[in-house]
């Protein structure tokens, strides 16, 4: 078991390295460095100007050192100041240091946020702490819901229960978050009044005004799909030789769903919901957007928009973290909730 | 001078009278379909269920909406008439008479012909971004599943890789403007859109190696066909200036076709890792019969059911996909008409106008929805046999 996770820690390892190349690969191409040149420094600078902004910031640097020096195995050199020859930090906004020092992700430092004129990891994290907050109530409500929903409509196949849910589930799976959140918006906030159409607020404090309409929207995209793997789960299960064994021994229907069905249909939904999360990240970006939350969401689109590049950087290692970690958790999990599988 | 309207009764009727050379196709393929339904095997099937029809129909549907669009859009979706800016719906054009059944937006647009038109760039580019997966995928899930060892290792890796990437981030990269001036998008596309000239080619050889009358033909128009679009798609230039793409709308392509060709690929091998310890495949390794032949015409055909179904919700993934990138204003042009798009622009200004946010939103519901319900009842279909 631990020589596993050992193994899956590794490919983890791997994985991000790789990932985080590609994506400061894609960050730093020519046409994403001119556009954040021509956003850091006045407005009609010349060719050249941009190019020795570049050059004074560190940023034509050999693609290979740069990314080591993001990673912190080489260390940050500071930058030349062009009017005094003297070695400068390279962002006055984040005590940039003014010795070559390591100052990578590995040593803990995200870089600089030239957006927000801050480090990333002041930006980053109370953003994810907001985002672990909507998560957090996504899943309370989103968990319950579908797998009751699932267990209900595979307790009996076939059945109206069964037809009606299964229907209501494929709707909710066909309904992406930008469609539900705009639906809702009008029933909820424009018609009915009873609910805030934009979640900006709730950075101060949650209420259920201003949180409902982003965890719902978050929420019904989600619960559809897990309602119809627990469903499909359900149904197997109940067809297997011990429920009949039990149905036949004299057992009340209620008993032998609770007792003898129950646990071993909730495993296959547990690697769902552990799988849900990469699909979450991408409705948390649309949910926050929509709702103006300031979360991780509404961070990566700003990063993303105005090409700030250690910003970025910051959140696709979380995010890319987040998607692995769940996997590896979804795994493990699943050896240990399925005696059958076993990790050898 | 105020803008006139019709009553909501008169605005559902005209509505559903503009619709009318869809019902009329409707009727005939649906009719169609219904009396032939034993001869037409899986798809005759789907008649069986309530469910299975709803699919169909809703499918269907905005098919022959996509088609006959400008039969039934009233107006241009780009035009604009200033007076009808954010009118409500049912107001009467002045000049034409036409009606803005759904009202306009805030550019003074027709909400019901943008919705319309919007049709048909989800319809072009869904199910064809979902071909090209399941070809890369297809072709790269075989031998992966099939031989196994490092070059599904290998292969598997690529495949997390890219799964590992959150959609939105991936799009974020891929799908902006600056990109197109660099060479990526075009050397992507150069790579996927082979995959599908070397699959048929294999496809063909593997069977008809042994007849040449047969096989110069059929390799012969694979190559002249697939070569033509290739040149026409990803150099933009076709001799006959038939196959066009916009730059744009290729680098939208080539992204959703990156991001979902991995799922594809996993499915198919987890498919071929299980169909190859069967019977029939053991027989056709005894008869000496080529690795690719076995994997193209002996496994690929009995994966056909789980690969059917996966290609319906594939194709409303990508039309949810697609929305997901209007909605974040990448890729496609701003006036553009499609779902994503419009929802973008309506849902800015649902504090004042509600009315140009459903149509698209809805639109893209139940059409994701009508392939769900396919997906579903062929699903049930297919586990029947």
């Amino acid at each position: 078991m631990l020589s596993f996770v050992i193994r899956r820690l590794g490919t983890m390892a791997l994985t991000m390295l790789c990932l985080t190349m590609i994506v400061f690969f894609l960050i730093n191409l020519e046409p994403n460095l001119k556009k954040l040149a021509i956003s850091q420094t006045e407005m009609h600078t010349s060719a050249e100007q941009l190019e020795s902004w570049l050059v004074n910031h560190g940023y034509r640097q050999n693609f290979f050192v740069r990314y080591a020096q993001w990673l912190g195995v080489v260390p940050k050199q500071p930058v030349t100041d062009p009017a005094t020859g003297k070695p400068a930090q390279r962002f006055s906004f984040c005590n940039d240091p003014v010795v070559p020092t390591f100052a990578g992700v590995l040593e803990g430092d995200f870089g600089c946020s030239t957006k927000f004129k801050a480090s990333v990891a002041s930006k980053l994290f109370p953003a994810l702490g907001a985002t672990g907050t909507l998560m957090l109530c996504v899943l309370a409500v989103m968990v319950p819901i579908s797998l009751l929903i699932g267990i209900l409509a595979g307790m009996r196949e076939g059945s109206r229960t069964d037809r009606v849910l299964s229907v209501a589930s494929i709707a909710s799976t066909a309904t992406p978050e930008y469609v539900s959140g705009v639906i809702f918006t009008v029933i909820f906030a424009s018609w009915l009044g009873w609910l805030n159409g934009s979640a900006a607020s709730a950075s101060q404090g949650i209420t259920f005004y201003n949180f409902t309409l982003p965890v719902m929207t978050l929420a019904i995209y989600g619960i559809g799909y897990i309602a119809r793997m627990t469903r499909a789960s359900m149904v197997e299960v109940m067809t297997q030789q011990y429920i009949r064994t039990a149905r036949l021994k004299g057992l009340s229907f209620g008993s032998v769903v609770v007792k003898h069905a129950l646990r071993n249909a909730l495993i296959a939904p547990f690697t769902v919901i552990m799988l849900q999360f990469p699909w979450l990240l991408t409705g948390v970006v649309i949910v926050e957007v929509m709702f103006r939350y300031q979360g991780f969401g509404y961070t990566l689109v700003e990063a993303a928009g105005n090409n700030d590049i250690d910003l970025l950087l910051g959140c696709s290692l979380v995010s890319v973290f987040i998607v692995l970690i769940t996997q590896l958790i979804s795994d493990v999990g699943y050896a240990f909730l399925n005696p059958r599988i076993r990790v050898q | 001078m105020p803008v006139q309207y019709i009553s909501a009764f008169t605005v559902v009727l005209e509505v559903l009278s503009r619709f009318w050379p869809v019902w009329i196709a409707l009727l005939i393929v649906m009719g169609a379909s219904f009396a032939y339904k034993k001869k037409l095997a899986l798809y005759g099937q789907l008649f069986d269920s309530g469910v299975g029809i709803v699919g169909v129909g809703i499918c269907l549907f905005w098919l022959f909406t996509a088609i006959f669009a400008a039969t039934i859009s009233p107006f241009d979706p780009l035009a604009q008439v200033p007076i009808m800016k954010d009118v409500l719906p049912g107001a009467i054009e002045p000049q034409s008479g036409l009606t803005y059944l759904f009202g306009g937006d805030k550019l003074a647009r027709d909400v019901f012909s943008r919705m319309v038109y919007g049709s048909q760039i989800v319809l072009i580019i869904a199910p064809a971004a979902t071909g090209f997966a399941l070809m890369v995928g297809i072709t790269l899930g075989l031998p992966a599943g099939y031989y196994g060892g490092k070059i599904d290792t290998v292969l598997s890796f690529l495949a997390n890789l890219v799964l590992a990437f959150p959609v939105i981030l991936l799009f974020y990269l891929l799908v902006t403007p600056g990109i197109m001036d660099t060479p990526i998008p075009y050397a992507m596309a150069g790579v996927f859109f082979l995959f599908p000239i070397i699959f048929f080619s294999v496809l063909f050889w593997t069977r008809y190696k042994n007849r040449p009358d047969r096989l110069y033909i059929l390799l012969g128009i694979t190559l002249i066909v697939g070569g033509w679009i290739y040149a026409g798609l990803v150099f933009d230039a076709d001799p006959l200036k038939i196959v066009h793409i916009d730059p744009n709308q290729l680098n939208i392509f080539v992204a959703v076709v990156f991001a979902s060709s991995p799922g594809v690929f996993r499915i198919v091998r987890g498919l071929v890792m299980d169909i190859k310890t069967r019977d029939y495949v053991a027989a056709a390794q005894t008869r000496g019969e080529s690795p690719w032949y076995i994997m193209l015409w002996e496994i690929l055909p009995n994966a056909r059911g789980p690969l059917i179904v996966d290609a319906c919700l594939r194709i409303g993934y990508t039309t949810i996909l697609l929305g997901t990138l209007g909605y974040f204003g990448l890729g496609l042009a701003p006036e553009s008409p499609d779902w994503g798009t419009a929802i973008k622009d309506a849902s800015r200004l649902l504090r004042s106008f509600i009315h140009p946010a459903l149509p698209p939103t809805i639109a893209l519901m139940s059409f994701v929805l009508g392939l769900n319900l396919l997906a579903d009842s062929l699903r049930e279909q297919s586990m029947k046999d």
